[in-house]
Parts: C-alpha cells; structure tokens; sequence
C-alpha cells in the first residue's frame, strides 16, 4: 500500500495547522495531511507565553512595526519579507480571533495589547500569559472541522524523498507499530519548529530537536543565518522554564545581587518606576542576555548551584494585576521554585530560546529544493534577522504558514500525475532509509556509545563554544568537538529491538539530526568574522556591514561536505543604522 | 532528606510480556525534580529500553500524564521529595489500553474530540477586515475556566464511569463543548445539543467529582456537566410548557 497526499506537512504545531488549514481552504480538490510525532496539541507552541505583536491600535503602524523588528534584527532581516509580515498579521490574528482564540479585552470589549521588548508602540495580543497555548489549542480545535486534513499523529519523519531534483514525499516510522512506510507527496511543508534542544540550559521542550533543519539540510536544502542564536534573557534556573518577557512588559524589573537595576549600565537607558517601550527592561533579549555576562564578569550576580542568576523583581506589581495578566508566571515560579512572585523575588539566567535561523525560504515559504516549503521557526524567510523581537513568532508562524499552505497547494495542483506511481529512484531510496533503520538502528550489536553521553556532550560544547559570546578558539574547538561526536555516533549503542514505541531508537535518530544542526551553527558562526545582534565575536566585536550585511546560506553537498554562500541581505527602505535603545 | 529513592516502574513490551511486570531502580533524591526527571534519569544512565511520554516539562502540553502511587498526575509537575522516603510507584493512566511500559493508547479521546464541535460556530462568517468580535472581559471569564483543558488525559482516567463504559464521551470533551457554548461568539449550541444530551453523554455522569479533583488546571469538567444538565433539563422544560414560538 502506498500512502499519497498531494501536500504533506511535517509537524503539527501553530505553523503546521495554519498550513493544513490554508490548503483546505485553498482547493478542495487537494489532499492533504499533517504528519507529527506528538499529537498536535502537544506540539511546542503550546508553551509561547507572552503575546504575539500586530499592528491594531490607531496610534501604530505598519512601518513602525517594520522598523523595531529591522532595527531589533540589526539589520540582518530581509525586509521584503518584514514588509509582508507586518502587512499580514493584524489579519492573521483577527482570523484567529474570529476562530474562537481567547485574547485578552479591554473593558469595551476590543481585543488588548500589551507592550513587548523591542517595540516602539504597544501592539502586542495576548491571551493572559498563555498565548501559544490558546492559539495551538484554538488552530488545532478548528482543524478538527476539516475533515479533509489527513493526520499521522506520532509518526516520526526520518527522511526527505527527492526525485531528480524535486520532493517526492517523505520516509516515516509510526511510533505505535514501529512500521516503516513511504508518505509520497507533491509537495511537502516543513513545519517542525525549532532546536534548543542542542544546548544543555533551554526553554525548548524535548521534541524540540531540529528535525526539519536536518531533514532539509541532508535533503540538499541550504540553513540560513544558522549562527543567531536567542537566548531569552529570564528563564528559571535549573529547569530552564520561561518567564515570559510580559513580566517586564507589566513593569517587572531586573536586578543584580545588590538590588540594582544593572540595565542602566548597558547603554539601555534609564530606570523609571513604570516602563518605557524600546528602554532599559523592554530592550531587546540579545542585549539583555548580553548584559548578564557583562555582570557575571563584575562579579554582580548570585551565586546558586545552578550557575549564576539576577533577580527579576514583580512584588511592586501587586497580586491584583500578577494573577490577572501573569498567571502562569506565578504557577510555574510556585510549582518550579517553591516561591511566590507576589512576595518574593523570581531567580533567572539566560536561556537558549529561539533559532533566528533554519532551512532558507522565500516569501511565499518555497525552498529551492522543488516542492519543499518550510514555515515557522524551521523556517529561515528572514523576518528576524539577527535577533528575533518577543511576540513576532506566533505572527509569523501564522503569516508563513497560511503562505506556505498556499504555495504548496499552488504548486501541488501545477504536478502532472498522479503521486501513487513510485519512480524507481523514488523506491531505492525507500529501501535504502528502511535498510538504515533496521538493519544499522534496530538490529544492530556491538554499539558502544551511549545516547545520554553523546547528547551530554553535544550540549556541552555548543555552550562553551556557540554560547552567549564567541570566539574563532572557542567555536575551532566546538566543531573539533563535534566531528568526534559524529563519529562516535556511528556506534551509538541501541538496547531496545522492540518494534512497538522505541523510544530510543527516536531519541538515537533525534541526536543525530542535532549534531548535524550543531554543526551548521557552529560552522556559520566561525565564518562570520563581525558581532551582530545575537552572534557575538569577543575577538571581532563590532558590526561589519562591509563585508557581512548578508546571510550566511550552509549547503551539505552529496558527498558530505559543507560549503557557505554569501547573499546581500534584502533591503527595501530601511538603510542599515544605529540600533538605539533607551535613549 | 535522604538521598536516594527507589522507583516502582511499570513495563510491559507486547512482543515479549504477557503481562505488565515492575521495575525497581533506586535514583538519586534531589529536592527540584519531579517524578519525570527520575524516569529521565533511569532512561539515560539505568535502562534506554523504558518508554513513556513527555515534552514541556512545564505543565502546559499534556504529555506526560501517569499514575503516581495510585494517583493521576502530570509528572513534570509532581516532585520526587513528596513522596520521600519512598518507594515511588510509576504506572501509566488507568483506563485506557497500554500501548508500552507507561505509553497508553488515547485515541478513544481523538476520535470523541471532533463529535463535540469543539470550534467556533456561526450563523455567518464575517471576513478578519470586519475586525474583531466584541467580547467584554466579563464574557470572556464565562468560558475561561472550560478553555484552560490541555488534554491530559487524567480526569478520564480518575473517571468511574469512564471505567465501565468506554461509550460515555468523558469530562475533558464535554468540558471542551461548554467552552464555546458558554462563549459569546458562539452561536453553535443547537449543534452540540445531540451528542451532549445522549445517553453517552452528560447523562452518564453521576457527579463523583473525580474528574475536577485531579485536573492539573483547575478546568472543573464536573462543573461544565452539572451546568449543561441544568441547561438541558431547562430546555426540555421549556419545550413541554411553551408554545413553540416562545423558546
């Protein structure tokens, strides 16, 4: 039996839905279906907190949206692509409202906004402190009204099929049997977020594993500005639990250990009791998470057994507006730290967060591998450059998305044929994949290297060596590091031959995608000899817009070496300048 | 504190046990991890072959949902140090089908999702540019309790009458239908009347309040069924005494 879609979208997350969504509506001719390794609902939009920013308010508009998110990407964002963001969102998130998304109201009854860091007017909706888990939960509840969109829940893509240089579907494992089966397709939607998983201390949850970038980058598709990296300046220590950047947004203040609001010191303006929008704790994350190594090194923060911290301070809020517009911060600070925000103050580090890069689109979310799209935070079309503003990730996987959803169905209804015949070549590849589970994965003796021990590993180095700041010694030996690792993964020891829910055999597959990524943002950021915005270089320190005012495109070619490609970043309107915060 | 623990763990492979058999491992006890990270630590440094689920590790995407000493409960959010000195009982959720070692089958619960109409019904849809639906803050707490269900799975398995009768649509679904009938964009209540008011719905419920008592988000599934029976028996009152023109 063949399985056979035209249009395949890999993930189920809040881009995924929105995709499967568009191309439902799109053309009822079309199949469709959403392949995924947890069940939608479980996908990690579902822990976005904060908000997420359109332009709504008589007092905003769209270039000023335009301009926080190019300024607060250094320059790096390509802005045809910001031009279509900004344009879009309001739309996107009124559908979203119109599909039943709770957001937070004003006593009139229109939708509220917020302010966010980053962000030069308040534009930020939200529904209380869990946005992403209203908007997946409202995206995957609507989804349920099409009884078009076809589901593979808990199935896990292991490989791309290319055919003479277009996608022809994808190889999958279901969890629940352990079989092994071909989804062809005429076109297929990466949709499977993001890879924070690579480091030791992250907000990212454990599915988190960057599937979709490996997925494309072994399938010929080139990673964009995989070196921008977000570490979102206030996570729980030990856990590494987000405390959404609302909490500053409502007026919470940083501070070191001497009860100082060390921000002052940064260049970031200064301390007012209520916030200032662009100023001090509504900077950008990638200066905040800056500023905390700079008071690491002085000597300023708290010392726990889990490394470093600052406080962020909420007391002056009041229970009142805590439990009314922070909720959940106060849930997580009680469950996670025994403690309460109203009264006490909240221990936070730096935490890696967000990838500002992944597989390269355009803006319509088309890769240049034929027939693959990508959207979401797998997705590089290059709205946040070098540095992403909090609350434009849940916009921008609805925007791209529902663009990507057209697109493919676009080109899906353009594919002469139907997709049940498999091409020879098509078949080779089939065995070949089924061939590596089996026969090198499941079946295999004498594997020495434990997963945990490799994964340790690989977190490790890419803190030591890609973390907060960089250095061309530190990320020479994270990629040494690496390709040790890589080979050491070729005998990774598999204990469990269980067909039914390995676990294991998924977390071994999952390690391997992620050394790949690993090695892709190791490699960029060595190459990019300049500091901007989240790549920091203590040995080049300064923006050099002469020689990188352009993305940086890795390629893996077939016989498995990496090559990288320079192209200008896209300018529209807004000349590269001064990022000016606080003053 | 002591500072180890002993875990009783559930496992059962299909393709090579009859039956589920337990497991013991003694972990370290430290004070900040959950239940969850004990099973971590057993996976990656005691035995790879256990298979459970998880992902947020922060109470919010309704993976991780097992029995814990005999309780329902998401065990990211539930700490080895509340159970000391131990030992820790591990088994997965009570009824539903076990799958693996701690992973049951919940696609019972995926297939009575959409017979709910959980989304939003109008008469008309009006376009993103007519803005958006006014909804008062107010209007907004009517519903907000019902929205906050993440699918845990955990009331049905603390639910009795889920126990005895697979058929009964459960408290997180129609906890879910009273989201949007209780919402005031919503104009789709009369769709959902059908499946609410079956056999296999609300009616089955005999309020034992087991559901609310174990939900991790305070959701009160039992609640949303006291309240839709209320609705219902109102309406079929309504239907006896007045002529049709005036319901």
């Amino acid at each position: 039996m063949t399985l056979s879609h035209d249009v395949l979208i890999v993930g189920g997350g809040g881009a995924g839905l929105r995709a499967a969504i568009a191309v439902a509506e799109d053309d009822p001719r079309l199949t469709v279906a959403i392949v995924s390794k947890v069940y939608p609902m479980r996908s990690h939009t579902v822990s976005a907190e904060g908000g997420a920013a359109a332009v709504i308010r008589p007092d905003d508009s769209l270039d000023e949206h335009a301009y926080d998110t190019i300024s607060g990407g250094d320059w790096l964002c390509a802005q045809d692509a910001v031009e279509v963001f900004v344009k879009e969102a309001p739309e996107e998130l009124l559908r979203l409202e119109h599909w039943g998304c709770p957001w937070s109201r004003e006593p009139d009854g229109r939708v509220a906004v917020r302010p966010f860091g980053g962000m030069k007017r308040m534009r930020t909706w939200f529904a209380a402190d869990k946005t992403g888990f209203h908007l997946l939960h409202t995206l995957f509840q609507t989804s349920l009204r099409y009884e078009r969109i076809a589901r593979y829940d808990e199935w896990y893509v292991t490989r791309l099929l290319v055919d003479d240089g277009r996608v022809a579907g994808v190889v999958a494992v279901e969890l629940m049997s352990g079989r092994i089966e071909a989804i062809t397709a005429k076109a297929v939607i990466l949709c499977t977020g993001g890879c924070g998983q690579i480091y030791p201390f992250t907000t990212n949850a454990a599915i988190k594993t960057g599937d979709g970038m490996g997925l494309a980058y072994r399938a010929g598709a080139p990673l964009k500005d995989m070196e921008f990296v977000q570490y979102h300046p206030t996570g729980l220590p030990f856990t590494g639990i987000l405390i959404t950047e609302a909490a500053r947004a409502e007026g919470g203040w940083l501070i070191n250990k001497d009860g100082y609001r060390y921000l002052q010191d940064y260049d970031l303006g200064t301390p007012s009791p209520t916030p200032v929008l662009r100023s001090m704790e509504l900077g950008p994350r990638d200066r905040l998470s800056q500023a905390f190594v700079q008071e690491v090194e002085k000597g300023r923060t708290v010392d726990t057994p889990y490394g470093p911290i600052v406080h962020l301070d909420l007391r002056h809020l009041g229970e009142t507006v805590i439990d009314a517009r922070l909720p959940f911060v106060r849930e997580l600070c009680r469950s996670y730290e025994n403690i309460d925000p109203v009264r006490e103050l909240i221990p936070v580090r730096p935490v890696v967060h967000y990838m500002m890069g992944g597989v390269h689109t355009d803006i319509y979310g088309s890769t240049p591998l034929e027939g693959l799209f990508a959207a979401g935070e797998v997705a590089c079309v290059s709205i946040n450059g070098a540095n992403r503003l909090g609350s434009n990730s849940l916009p921008e996987l609805l925007v791209f998305g529902a663009r990507a959803g057209r697109a493919a169905a676009s080109f899906a209804s353009g594919v002469q044929g139907a997709g049940t015949s498999v091409r020879p070549a098509v078949r080779a590849q089939v065995e070949d994949e089924r061939r590596r589970l089996e026969r090198d994965l499941l079946q295999r003796d004498g594997g020495k290297e434990p997963i945990s021990a490799i994964r340790e590993e690989m977190r490790a180095t890419m803190e030591e060596g890609a973390g907060i700041y960089r250095s061309g010694s530190s990320l020479a030996k994270a990629a040494d590091r690496l390709s040790v690792l890589q080979e050491r993964f070729r005998s990774v020891r598999l204990e469990d031959r269980s067909r039914t829910f390995n676990t294991e055999l998924l977390a071994a597959l999952e390690l391997s995608f992620m050394l790949d990524v690993a090695e892709s943002i190791v490699h960029c950021a060595l190459r990019r000899e300049e500091s901007r915005g989240a790549h920091q270089r203590v040995d080049f320190p300064a923006r050099d817009d002469h020689r990188f005012l352009a993305n940086s495109l890795v390629y893996r070619d077939a016989d498995g070496s990496r090559r990288v490609e320079y192209p200008p970043v896209t300018i529209t309107r807004w000349p590269p300048g001064e990022r000016v915060y606080g003053r | 504190m002591a500072d180890r623990i002993i875990l009783r763990v559930t496992r059962y492979r299909p393709e090579s046990d009859t039956e589920p058999t337990t497991q013991e491992h003694e972990i370290p006890l430290r004070k900040e991890w959950s239940v969850l990270d004990g099973l971590n630590h057993i996976k990656d440094h005691l035995d790879g072959t256990l298979s459970y689920r998880w992902s947020c590790r922060m109470g919010v995407c309704g993976s991780c949902g097992m029995t814990v000493n005999g309780e329902p409960k998401l065990t990211c959010a539930t700490f080895l140090g509340d159970y000391a000195p131990g030992p820790v009982r591990v088994e997965p959720l009570s009824n539903f089908p076990v799958v693996r070692d701690l992973v049951v089958d919940i696609g019972d619960f995926m297939r009575k999702l959409p017979r709910v109409k959980p989304w939003l019904i109008r008469s008309e849809q009006e376009p993103p540019a007519a803005g958006e639906y006014p909804q008062l803050p107010a209007e907004r707490e009517e519903y907000e309790q019902f929205s906050m269900c993440i699918n845990c799975m955990l009331c049905y398995a603390a639910c009795p009458v889920y126990a005895l009768d697979e058929e009964f649509l459960g408290p997180a679904a129609i906890a879910l239908a009273q989201r949007y009938n209780l919402d005031s964009r919503d104009q789709g209540a009369s769709e959902r009347t059908d499946v609410l008011s079956a056999a296999e719905g609300i009616w089955a419920c005999t309020f034992v309040g087991e559901c609310s008592a174990v939900c991790p988000k305070d959701v009160d599934p039992a609640g949303a069924i006291q309240r839709y029976k209320f609705t219902a028996a109102m309406d079929s009152l309504k239907a006896l005494l007045l002529p049709r023109g005036a319901r």
